[in-house]
């Protein structure tokens, strides 16, 4: 089958770029990818150019408080339409340093993901070109989708310990 | 057989009928008034339910719908609105002509709901001042009736100073809207 060759082609070549952190291949034979954020943007690039993964899916974050020194992780999608070939890169990040290179000049369509994970998140994507808020409030002083934030509302008054547990 | 609305107290006799203009005013806006559809989510289905030919909102002087604020009377907000949408809200509100009477439909605008969460605005009256909550999630058609027939009975009721007394611009600026005068 072209598609397992194809995804065994693409980790020779990351492999021997020396992109490649570690891989891990999951319980749906998808594979997850581990880079560092240093070179990230070499690693975008040479997937795009040599490879043929043309197609940004998605590009998100996670977070994971228990994780110390790799708090935070970007997630990107990619996928190569020609080959049928979907990779997932995933790089962990510090919370003491969340900055992460921005693939706007690889993918236009990561403009507006990139503002998203900023927005829920807080990772400081280096490049961009207007990272701000995009679908929360603009004066929103914290990044809800953090652990450490209570999904619930503050200014909710009808709620109380007694009925609801807060 | 079309049903006309009473007529005030008053005073009648061969040729004349003398009443106070207030209950004149009252009656005539209560049963003419121009609503402002700000559906948001399933609140809004049951609205569009309470305009169509079952429950006729019609039969109560509603008859046209008015999307565009300048010309409407009474802002139906029925859905859940997310902080975001908070000032858009407001505009909408500010845009509307005096008198203007506020139904807040269902929880999630009553309250925000099940929405407890920190992207959803915890009920329109942090934004607007609101005359009539209706609940239910959603509520039911003729739940929004009732909504709007309180809203006749505050239109009809309601003194003719009221929109210049000092209470009303007070009550105004503590939500931040600009007042004339």
């Amino acid at each position: 089958m072209s598609t397992s060759s194809f995804i065994d082609k693409t980790i020779e070549g990351l492999n021997s770029k020396g992109f490649i952190l570690e891989y891990v291949v999951d319980q749906y034979n998808e594979y997850n990818v581990f880079i560092s954020a240093n070179n990230a943007l070499e690693t975008i690039k040479y997937l795009n150019a040599d490879l043929g993964y043309g197609f940004l899916v998605d590009l998100t974050g996670s977070h994971y408080p228990e994780k110390e020194g790799s708090e935070y992780q970007v997630v990107i999608h990619l996928q190569n339409l020609v080959e049928n070939s979907r990779i997932r890169i995933k790089s962990n990040l510090s919370k003491d340093n969340l900055e992460f290179p921005s693939l706007t000049s690889v993918f236009s369509s990561s403009n507006w993901m990139e503002r998203e994970t900023f927005d829920f998140f807080g990772i400081q994507f280096t490049g961009h070109p207007d990272l701000r808020r995009i679908l929360n409030v603009d004066d929103m002083d914290y990044h809800p989708m953090r652990k450490e934030y209570a999904l619930e509302d503050a200014t909710r008054a009808d709620k109380n310990d007694t009925f609801f547990g807060r | 057989m079309v049903k006309v609305v009473e007529a005030p107290e008053g005073f009648e006799g061969q040729g004349f009928f003398a009443t106070s203009l207030d209950k004149v005013i009252g009656m005539a806006r209560a049963n003419s008034l121009w609503p402002l559809p700000f559906a948001t989510s399933c609140c809004g289905i049951e609205f569009m339910a309470t305009m169509g030919a079952n429950y006729d909102l019609a039969r109560f002087g509603s008859e046209r719908m008015s999307f565009s604020p300048r010309q409407a009377d009474l802002l139906i907000v029925a859905g859940t609105i997310s902080k975001k949408l908070g000032p858009v809200l407001k505009q909408v509100y500010d845009q509307m002509a005096e008198p203007k009477w506020v139904l807040s439909v269902g929880a999630c605008a009553s309250s925000g709901g099940i929405f407890d969460t920190y992207s959803v605005l915890q009920g329109i009256d942090h934004v607007i001042p609101v005359d009539v909550y209706v609940p239910g999630c959603p509520p039911r058609p003729e739940q929004i009736i009732e909504g709007v027939l309180k809203i006749q009975h505050l239109a009809k009721t309601e003194s003719l100073r009221r929109r210049d007394s000092d209470e009303y611009r007070k009550m105004l600026e503590t939500y931040n809207i600009e007042t004339t005068k």
